[in-house]
């Protein structure tokens, strides 16, 4: 416990604590299943704008295709569901039982090798990790030991997304083209589609998105994680300091990855379909949006911002259905001009400080405001170098 | 039901944890419970009540696919307001909720849930592509909903969920085959289409009808939804010298391929080659230009110059309701179907129940459509006349051919799966 509380940090931890309650209490207590199932498929975008916070917020790396990976995710899910849900008995009608409907469509009449290993739960498990890492390494090797970066990056990620959308669309006969893989019903025999499914996956998206969370904090409070935040403000003197910056830009960018791929495994489980919809550059931005709204250096921020951003846009387009987007448009616009460090920075410039004038007496809780990193301010810190960093970041 | 033990379920659960946690119910419950009216006319627990009945509308009212799909919600809420000027639904007005897909098939899925489960709509009117509909469909079996569908469509489905009030592939190309191929003599086609499930399983179904025939297919591509070079398929073209080009391309790419097409100096008029298409309404004119189009033939069975009474009573009103400027395509008609064949379900059935309602469904006739008469089949697709329109360039067809008798849907065809 000691140890968690170490590189968690007290004063974090009770954020997280917070976060954590909400979550796992206040959601599931205040909220049908229909709302809470909603609020489920909002956390798994929650993953993609963590990763975007550790690799954009941290690293200084803008990726505007983190679609890409959360599609990888969310289709080798759907692969394995998918071929659950075509036994040779459901799919009798079929001129080809046993395969998914869009092959039959498609005139395919045995499943593609790609898709023979997905009949594995195991092996979809650490497909759904590996792919995505896998890609995420392949492009950052290809990127960063060749020095890009910046805004070509940006557009580089771009094209990846737009390249994967033509290619999933185009390619319909294996992989359900524009429709995506829909009608999906059973996980190894259990339906996911009853309530008290969507309940448990609910808590099951709300931990792992907490150890997320943690894992990410872990990160950015161990060496990497300054290491990271120097890179971005400075590369060369890191690289001149003797760090391989590359090997930590790919491995940050392959986390980012992996978050989000989870995100997109946990999708396909809880809304029951996956769709090129999610992959390509729209999307993508969005996600860079979330990550925004919350405040890109805040790995919390990044939770709350995307719950709030979602919620909006429901509740937007129930009440007024034609005139929605207008408002989105001026809640970022409004966010993005009046408080450019997202929630997070609302949080720290006016909420924090009337917290702590109840804190001050409180011996334990100065002591442990040392190590707060979060969100580009220092609160009460006594490292310069951090201040330095993280002040530079907000300009 | 499922809806109706699974809430309950889930209610008890949450009973459970406060009781567990100790937590005071200080809790905003999204949704206070709808007045639940149990009679012979809703015993299912549906937003009736004495006075009211509830339905939705599901389509996009934004992105891409909006230009497409308001025409059908135009047509649902004048479908919905003569049917309350007259009286309404078993003496019940209908009240409509209108949810945005957003051209997002996710948000399909979404709103789909939340009209079926929080508000206990009685029917749904709505969606467009096949890739919203395979979206919700899922959500309307399991929640047993009831989804009137307007587009004509690829077939290869039938739900007990869904009503299609629009064409399925066989009905729309193998009439418009058989009238090019017997009035035009036609001997050699180029299929062509966007890429997706639609054009792909229509020309499928089109190449075996045309091999069945002894004709000759001189080729067949796909382009990307929103593609708009076809200077290399148009030069392929006039090398193969085809007599019809079946067209199946969607949306805003069929600016591009018809202006392109005109300006590679192929005059549609001249029939050489002769365009047939299943795309393109009076809608897709609007954006194409007449003029860029005049001249080829369009297999639907709906065209907004129809001449009979109830089609002149129906432009007029839609007219008024919606402008004068409006044109009314195959869609808009197919969706104006759907509230009133959920009428007449309802009135056979005595009731609002989605089982009542599917049983009654099969046999109900409406004498009232704009394009004549229909009547629902087992199948759930309708029976239909196909009509054949040639473009002219004030943005309207010129009916050249209607099938003698109706055509029976079949969305499974022999052979062609």
């Amino acid at each position: 416990m000691t140890k968690i509380k170490d590189f968690i940090g007290r004063y974090q931890l009770s954020h997280l604590l917070i976060l954590a309650v909400i979550l796992l209490v206040v959601m599931p207590l205040a909220m049908d299943i229909f709302r809470l199932n909603l609020v489920g498929k909002y956390l798994t975008y929650a993953f993609v704008a963590l990763g975007l916070v550790l690799c954009w917020g941290y690293g200084g790396i803008l990726s505007l295709g983190q679609g890409v990976f959360f599609g990888l995710g969310g289709y080798c899910m759907a692969m394995f569901l998918k071929l659950e849900a075509s036994s040779p008995e459901h799919t009798a009608i079929q001129s080809t039982p046993g395969i998914p409907d869009f092959m039959d469509w498609n005139q395919l009449t045995a499943l593609p090798w790609f898709w023979e290993p997905f009949h594995s739960f195991g092996f979809t498990l650490l497909a759904v990790v590996l792919v995505p890492a896998l890609f995420a390494f392949i492009i950052g090797v290809a990127m960063f030991k060749r020095r890009v970066s910046g805004v070509y990056f940006a557009i580089i990620t771009q094209a990846i997304a737009a390249i994967l959308t033509i290619l999933i669309i185009g390619q319909q006969g294996y992989t359900g083209g524009v429709n995506g893989i829909t009608d999906l019903r059973t996980l190894n025999g259990w339906d996911i589609r009853t309530d008290s499914a969507k309940y448990i996956l609910y808590f099951i998206n709300a931990f792992l998105l907490i150890g997320c969370l943690i894992a990410a904090r872990y990160i950015i409070k161990s060496k990497l994680g300054r290491l990271l935040v120097a890179m971005r403000e400075r590369e060369d003197r890191v690289r001149f300091s003797g760090y391989d910056v590359s090997s930590f830009k790919i491995f940050i960018y392959c986390v980012a990855a992996v978050f989000s791929a989870i995100g997109g495994a946990m999708f396909t489980l809880q809304v029951g379909f996956m769709s090129p919809s999610f992959v390509g550059i729209v999307p993508s931005i969005e996600m860079v949006i979330f990550c925004a709204v919350g405040g890109r250096l805040s790995i919390l921020g990044a939770v709350y911002g995307t719950l709030l951003v979602n919620w909006a846009k429901t509740s937007f387009s129930e009440s007024f259905p034609e005139l929605w987007l207008f408002a989105m448009g001026a809640l970022f616009i409004g966010v993005v001009m009046a408080f450019p460090n997202g929630l997070a920075g609302l949080y720290q410039t006016y909420v924090e400080p009337r917290l702590q004038r109840f804190r001050k007496p409180a011996p334990v809780a100065s002591q442990s405001q040392v190590v707060s990193l979060e969100a580009g301010k220092t609160a009460t810190t006594t490292n310069s170098a951090d201040k330095e960093y993280s002040h530079a970041g907000n300009q | 039901m499922h809806s109706k033990s699974k809430p309950f379920n889930g209610s008890v659960r949450r009973r459970f944890l406060q009781n567990l946690l100790a937590i005071p119910a200080a809790v905003m419950l999204a949704n206070a419970s709808l007045p639940a009216y149990a009679d012979s006319a809703n015993s299912t627990g549906l937003a009736v009540t004495d006075k009211t009945v509830k339905v939705g509308i599901l389509h996009s009212v934004t992105g891409t696919m909006a230009i497409s799909e308001t025409g059908s919600v135009q047509a649902e809420k004048l479908a919905i307001e003569q049917i309350n000027a007259m009286g309404g639904v078993l003496g019940r007005k209908i009240e409509f909720i209108q949810e945005d897909g957003a051209s997002d098939w996710p948000t399909f899925a979404e709103k789909s849930k939340k009209l079926l489960i929080n508000d206990k709509v009685a029917a749904v009117f709505g969606c467009w592509t096949s890739a919203s509909r395979k979206a919700v469909l899922p959500i309307f079996e399991q929640y047993n909903g009831m989804l009137y569908y307007p587009t004509f469509y690829e077939g290869l489905e039938q739900s007990p969920n869904v009503i299609y009030t629009g064409q399925e592939a066989t009905q729309q190309i193998l009439a418009g085959i058989d009238w090019v191929v017997k009035e035009k003599g036609a001997k050699s086609f180029f299929l062509l289409g966007s890429d997706y499930i639609w054009p792909r399983t229509s020309n499928k179904i089109a190449r075996k009808h045309i091999d069945k025939l002894g004709l000759k297919v001189s080729g067949e591509e796909y382009y990307p939804l929103g593609h708009t070079q076809f200077n290399s398929v148009i030069n392929k073209i006039k090398l193969k010298k085809p007599d019809v080009i079946f067209a199946s391309v969607v949306g805003g790419s069929n600016v591009a391929f018809y202006k392109q097409l005109k300006a590679a100096g192929i005059d549609m008029t001249k029939e050489k080659p002769l365009v047939l298409t299943i795309s393109v309404t009076e809608d897709e004119i609007l954006g194409i230009g007449g003029e860029n189009i005049e001249g080829a033939y369009a297999s639907m069975k709906y065209f907004q110059s129809l001449t009979n009474d109830n089609n002149k009573n129906f432009v007029k009103a839609f007219k008024e309701r919606w402008g004068k400027d409006i044109v009314i395509g195959d869609v808009t008609q197919a969706a104006y179907l759907g509230p009133w064949l959920w009428k007449a379900a309802v009135e056979k059935a005595g009731s609002f129940d989605i089982d009542k309602v599917r049983a009654a469904s099969p046999g109900i006739e409406l004498k009232t459509a704009p394009e004549g008469y229909v009547r629902v089949h087992e199948n759930h697709h309708l029976w239909s006349k196909t009509r054949i329109g040639n473009a002219q360039a004030d943005g309207q067809y010129k009916i050249v051919y209607e099938t003698k008798d109706l055509i029976e849907p079949d969305p499974f065809p022999a052979g062609y799966k």
